[in-house]
């Protein structure tokens, strides 16, 4: 692994243990993962060590492993070697402190918005505290742009309404770490553009840890301080990017140089790692 | 039905009517009144120039005499009101044992690997055995009352409510997993939260079809091992040649059938509101 850009403008005499600086609340050592099924080997020695309120975003090929290490992350499956630790805890299975979304926003049409919202805590604490929980659910929705749409069933949200739903959803248990796969992959560019300008505004409010998994290389170094660049069969980390673009991020960004040289940087990584 | 687009706004040169065929057009109760009107009339010819005897097919006029004189005994409480009584029964009773076991049979069937790969082989065996032919097997270990029609009927009538069962739990998709399993959810809460609700439709699909076998299930026990519900009042006739009796007791029946089959339609309708679907029969 190289890193070639400084984390912090004009620290790059520093040694590269950036994230010493910062309280660990993510740490992944030697994780490997072969599914057993079909003898595919989708990971091989992943390290990764995530910091407190970081943005991390893990680019690559279709089928190089990202969902696989997002889901070993969540606790969702057993890694086959390794170690995944979150917030000094080792993970091995689901958690409270993990809020996860995936492309589809996956609410369900029998319940209203609001009931949707509101699910894992019903879940894990009953009808009681879901009720409860209305009054936050009420104020999140407020907070994405969905304010008087708690009664209205999922047939009746567009696209980008059910999947800033879903976000409402993955924040009402306040997770200290957000594991994102590909959220709004499946939304048009400019709503999908103002989503990820929310999100950054959501973790930033939140001192909230992501990392998230995308497709798109200006989406990732839009929102990341690290960009992960992963190289296919077997899925492992070619090269950390480090975004040292200034906070907050806007779209006007897009148009500097900096970040066309960033993007320019990550798609040559891509194109000469990952693709045959 | 789709609703056609009006013209609202007059002036515009682009506010135009969209053609629809005019067989398209014809209101619901129209067409089924023709189609009715057609039907009888056909049957009429058909029975008035003498092309079939009147023991085979009565004419639409002696069947409907016949309606008239059924309906009558049946407001008035006569024998026949008890007769259609046993048969509610058979099939009350019938339904309601098919949904109980059809219901755990498909939860155990569509949630363990135990039960889909223990038992649904052999339900799958069964399912395809004619199911009428065990009628005098129930009719030997239950006798001529009404618990072998009951058993008839359930038996008929369980094995779509396990299929429709299984496969709604099977219809859950991967990411609605992965969403529970990310939640914590308990197999239990997994189960009636999300599986169950989800495979409302499939589980509904399966209620209809049995709705209708379990009628089958009870009169062919009642043609087989006689009692006192309509099966019996139907064999009698037709030993009788009383072919317009047979048809109105028939057509009364269907009634049953049909009000049962609305009744499941109507609570599918108010459970699963949120599946828009096209039914079969759903306009009921
Ligand atoms: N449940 C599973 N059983 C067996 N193999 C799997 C399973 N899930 C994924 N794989 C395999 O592991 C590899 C990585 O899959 P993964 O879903 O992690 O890719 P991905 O990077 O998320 O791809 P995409 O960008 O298309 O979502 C693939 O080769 C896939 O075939
Ligand atoms: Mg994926």
């Amino acid at each position: 692994m190289e890193c070639q850009y400084p984390l912090m403008p004009g620290s790059a005499t520093m040694p590269v243990a950036t994230n010493t600086s910062h309280d660990v609340v993510y740490q992944l050592s030697g994780v490997s993962k072969t599914y057993a099924r079909n003898a595919v080997h989708a990971l091989e020695d992943i390290n990764l060590t995530l910091g407190k309120g970081s943005f991390s975003s893990i680019i690559g090929s279709s089928g190089c492993g990202k969902s696989t290490l997002l889901k070993i992350m969540a606790g969702l499956i057993p890694p086959s070697r390794g170690r995944v630790v979150l917030q000094g805890r080792p993970v091995t299975g689901s958690r409270r402190d993990i809020g996860m979304m995936f492309q589809q926003a996956t609410l369900f049409p029998w319940r209203t918005t609001i009931e949707n919202i509101v699910l894992p805590i019903e879940i894990r604490d009953g009808k009681a505290a879901a009720l409860a929980a209305h009054e936050p659910a009420r104020a999140l929705l407020e907070l994405v742009g969905l304010k008087g749409f708690d009664k209205a069933y999922p047939s009746e949200l567009s696209g980008g309404m059910a999947q800033r739903a879903a976000i409402c959803r993955m924040l009402i248990t306040e997770p200290a770490v957000l594991l994102l796969d590909e959220p709004f992959s499946a939304l048009d560019e400019l709503t999908r553009d103002f989503m990820n300008m929310e999100l950054q505004r959501i973790c930033t409010s939140r001192n909230a840890t992501a990392f998230l998994v995308t497709h798109s290389i200006p989406e990732a170094v839009i929102l990341s301080d690290v960009v992960y660049v992963m190289k296919p069969r077997p899925g492992r980390i070619a090269e950390e990017v480090v975004i040292d673009l200034p906070r907050p991020r806007t779209l006007d960004m897009i148009t500097t140089p900096k970040f066309g040289a960033l993007v320019e940087h990550i798609r040559g990584r891509l194109d000469k790692e990952t693709f045959i | 039905m789709t609703q056609k687009d009006h013209a609202q706004e007059r002036g515009s040169d682009t506010v135009w009517i969209e053609q629809v065929a005019w067989i398209d057009r014809v209101p619901r109760p129209v067409a089924m009144a023709f189609v009715f009107a057609v039907f009888v009339g056909i049957w009429h010819i058909v029975t008035q120039a003498g092309f079939v005897s009147p023991i085979i097919l009565p004419t639409p006029g002696e069947t409907f005499a016949d309606l008239v004189l059924v309906g009558r005994n049946l407001i008035s409480g006569e024998y026949m009101l008890a007769a259609l009584w046993v048969t509610l029964r058979e099939v009350a009773y019938g339904f309601a044992i098919a949904m109980m076991i059809g219901f755990s049979l498909g939860i155990i069937v569509g949630e363990t690997a135990f039960g889909e790969r223990a038992i649904m082989p052999y339900l799958v065996a069964i399912d395809t055995m004619p199911k009428v032919a065990f009628a005098p097997l129930f009719i030997a270990w239950l006798g001529f009352g009404i618990e072998s029609k009951v058993a008839l009927a359930a038996f008929i009538a369980t094995f779509p409510i396990v299929v429709g069962t299984a496969a709604g739990l099977h219809s859950a998709d991967a990411n609605a997993r992965m969403l529970f399993k990310t939640m914590g959810a308990s197999r239990l809460q997994t189960l009636f939260k999300m599986k169950l609700p989800t495979g409302l439709p499939q589980i509904f699909t399966g209620l209809k079809i049995a709705s209708v076998s379990v009628m089958a299930g009870a009169i062919t026990g009642e043609f087989l091992g006689g009692g006192r519900g309509f099966g019996e009042l139907i064999r009698v006739a037709s030993t009788q040649l009383n072919t317009p009796r047979v048809f109105s007791l028939i057509i009364y029946l269907s009634l049953v059938g049909m009000a049962l089959f609305g009744t499941v339609v109507w609570i599918q309708r108010r459970f699963v509101f949120w599946h828009k679907e096209r039914v079969v029969g759903g306009d009921l």
